[in-house]
């Protein structure tokens, strides 16, 4: 691949990070989307040290549940020049901050909002893919398309079902086990509760683990990340500007997004070529990601991988090369993803699984203030963080900042 | 012909038979117990689900290969809770993911009946089953013995 020298790599920085509390399903009523939406990108501002009227961009993702138009409207901001949202849902989470740097890097914008506001009162991710009607009526939303009947029909309308089904074939190809789903729910629990904004501040033990309920096989109740409101903004703007605002700047370092195009609607469909079926879908993303940053996984000093099942984070593991394919059961069982003491702390904010499930943004938060050295879960020195957005349909999305 | 829901099939109010012109030919037979499989007459590849153009050469031009469905257990899951209610009554549901043979690796999901959930092994053989709600029929499987 030639990139003729074009790349984004220290091209922009991220300098705010700024989130509502973080709520169960529906609990954050009274208050609107748009509600949730403003006061995590004021928080966000304030953290940069910039006020809205330098904001001139939007960067979005996984739907954009609220859109340019009004939260414009409703900030009062001056002039919008840059406003882009990348498709798909999830998986776009660091890809949006990686959209941002674009638009950043090219001039077309000099300060850019990249957002996450989630209300779960009139929806359930847990089961997004069922068809209207299914159900309690309102609950379920996805439109039936000539495509997706090949795999509702059989009952898949919930992305934990789907999943598992890539978690199982990883479980009879290389022996991974329940035991290593539960080292990464267990870790990531532990992380969490050493946070006040967790959602789950117990210890989850391997009793605890073992004795929940089955949901879709090989996946348990904690194998899930959780169903919440809430919202997550970060702001991003040129390296010059960068150095005159209130926290050291993160640099992009590296962003990547999108996947193979065999690997497709993946989860809906199933007929991804053998070799990516046990995957997160993620390795075209990692080759791109680790080129462009100049780095590989071995410079990585702690990694916020989307989880929104744990299986999907050994899976991970994998495709960006912290260990061999096959191998991540043993890597996890070893301890390595653990803070403070395994080679590659993950999920130190306690992820989706244990802290909140604001479609990958708290990843991105943590990212930012592991860099700055202001972590709960502080890992000492890092430079180099990992960023990932999905698994899911294409696009997946990788970001790797650095201080 | 079912309009009650069946223990291990999903509940016939939640099959859809959304259709484009490049996968009603897979429904139609379907209603006649027949699996059929899109062939590109040009470079030969399978595809499934339907789709107008070959994803390996972009042709249209197609005919349609009937498949005895008989396959390994490519991979599942045993859907346990509810996370849809209306699916309740049916639980728990084997969802199978079953490669065909000779179709280039193409993939057919269907629930998977007439076994123990808790015995299911992935690469275990099935042979294909129908279910038949009002509107038509989808494919499931069976272990095969």
């Amino acid at each position: 691949m030639n990139h003729q020298g074009r790349t984004l790599k220290d091209r922009a920085a991220v300098v705010g990070v700024g989130a509502t509390p973080y709520y169960r399903r529906g609990r954050s009523l009274p208050q609107t989307t748009m509600d949730l939406a403003i006061k995590a990108t004021l928080a966000a501002l304030d953290d940069a040290g910039l006020a809205v009227e330098d904001v001139d961009g939007f960067a979005l993702y996984g739907g954009n549940f609220v859109d340019t138009s009004l939260l414009a409207q409703v900030l009062g901001i001056p002039s919008v020049r840059f406003t882009a949202g990348l498709t798909g849902g999830g998986g776009g989470s660091a890809g949006s901050v990686g959209l941002a740097a674009a638009g950043v890097a090219t001039g077309m914008a000099d300060v850019v909002v990249s957002l996450m506001t989630l209300q779960q009162a009139n929806m359930r991710f847990g089961a997004s893919f069922a068809p209207k009607g299914a159900g309690s009526a309102g609950a379920y939303s996805a439109p039936s398309t000539p495509e997706y009947v090949f795999s509702s029909n059989a009952g898949l309308m919930a992305p934990g079902q789907m999943f598992a089904m890539l978690v199982q074939r990883h479980m009879h190809l290389y022996g991974t086990t329940r035991d290593h789903l539960a080292e990464v729910a267990i870790s990531t629990r532990n992380n969490a509760i050493r946070r006040p904004t967790s959602l789950m501040q117990e210890p989850l033990t391997r009793d605890d683990y073992f004795g929940a309920r089955m949901i879709s096989d090989p996946f348990c109740l904690y194998d899930y990340c959780m169903e919440c409101d809430g919202a997550v903004a970060v702001v991003t703007t040129t390296p010059e500007r960068a150095k005159d605002l209130r926290h050291e700047p993160v640099y992009v370092m590296g962003a990547a997004q999108g996947g193979a195009g065999r690997w497709g609607q993946a989860i809906t469909w199933m007929g991804m070529p053998d070799e990516m079926f046990a995957t997160s879908g993620h390795r075209p993303i990692a080759k791109d990601l680790y080129a462009m940053a100049g780095v590989g996984p071995e410079d990585v000093d702690v990694a916020l991988f989307y989880d929104h099942f744990t299986g999907m984070v050994l899976l991970q593991l994998e495709d960006y090369g912290f260990c061999g394919v096959g191998e991540s059961g043993p890597f996890v069982a070893d301890g390595n993803i653990r803070w403070p003491d395994g080679g590659l702390p993950v999920n130190t904010h306690g992820g989706n699984l244990s802290e909140a499930y604001i479609i990958g943004m708290t990843h991105v938060k943590e990212a930012v203030e592991q860099l700055r050295g202001t972590a709960v879960n502080q890992v000492p020195d890092a430079e180099i963080a990992l960023v990932t957005g999905g698994p899911a349909s294409i696009p997946v999305s990788g970001l790797l900042l650095h201080r | 012909m079912s309009t009650v829901p069946v223990p291990g099939l999903l509940p016939p109010e939640m099959i859809a038979f959304t259709a484009s012109p490049a996968t009603e030919p897979f429904w139609l037979a379907a209603r006649e117990h027949r699996l059929v499989v899109p062939r590109c007459t040009d470079c030969g590849m399978f595809r499934l689900p339907p789709a107008a153009f070959c994803w390996n050469c972009r042709s249209e031009a197609v005919e349609w290969v009937e498949h005895d469905g008989a396959g390994d257990l490519y991979s599942y899951t045993v859907i346990r809770h509810p996370v849809i209610p209306s699916m309740a009554d049916v639980l728990p549901i084997v969802v199978a993911v079953v490669e065909l043979p000779d179709t280039n690796g193409c993939r057919v999901v269907g629930d998977l009946i007439g076994c123990d959930a808790d015995a299911v092994q992935i690469g275990m053989p099935v042979t294909l089953d129908w279910y038949d709600v009002d509107e038509g029929s989808v494919p499931c499987f069976r272990p095969r013995a």
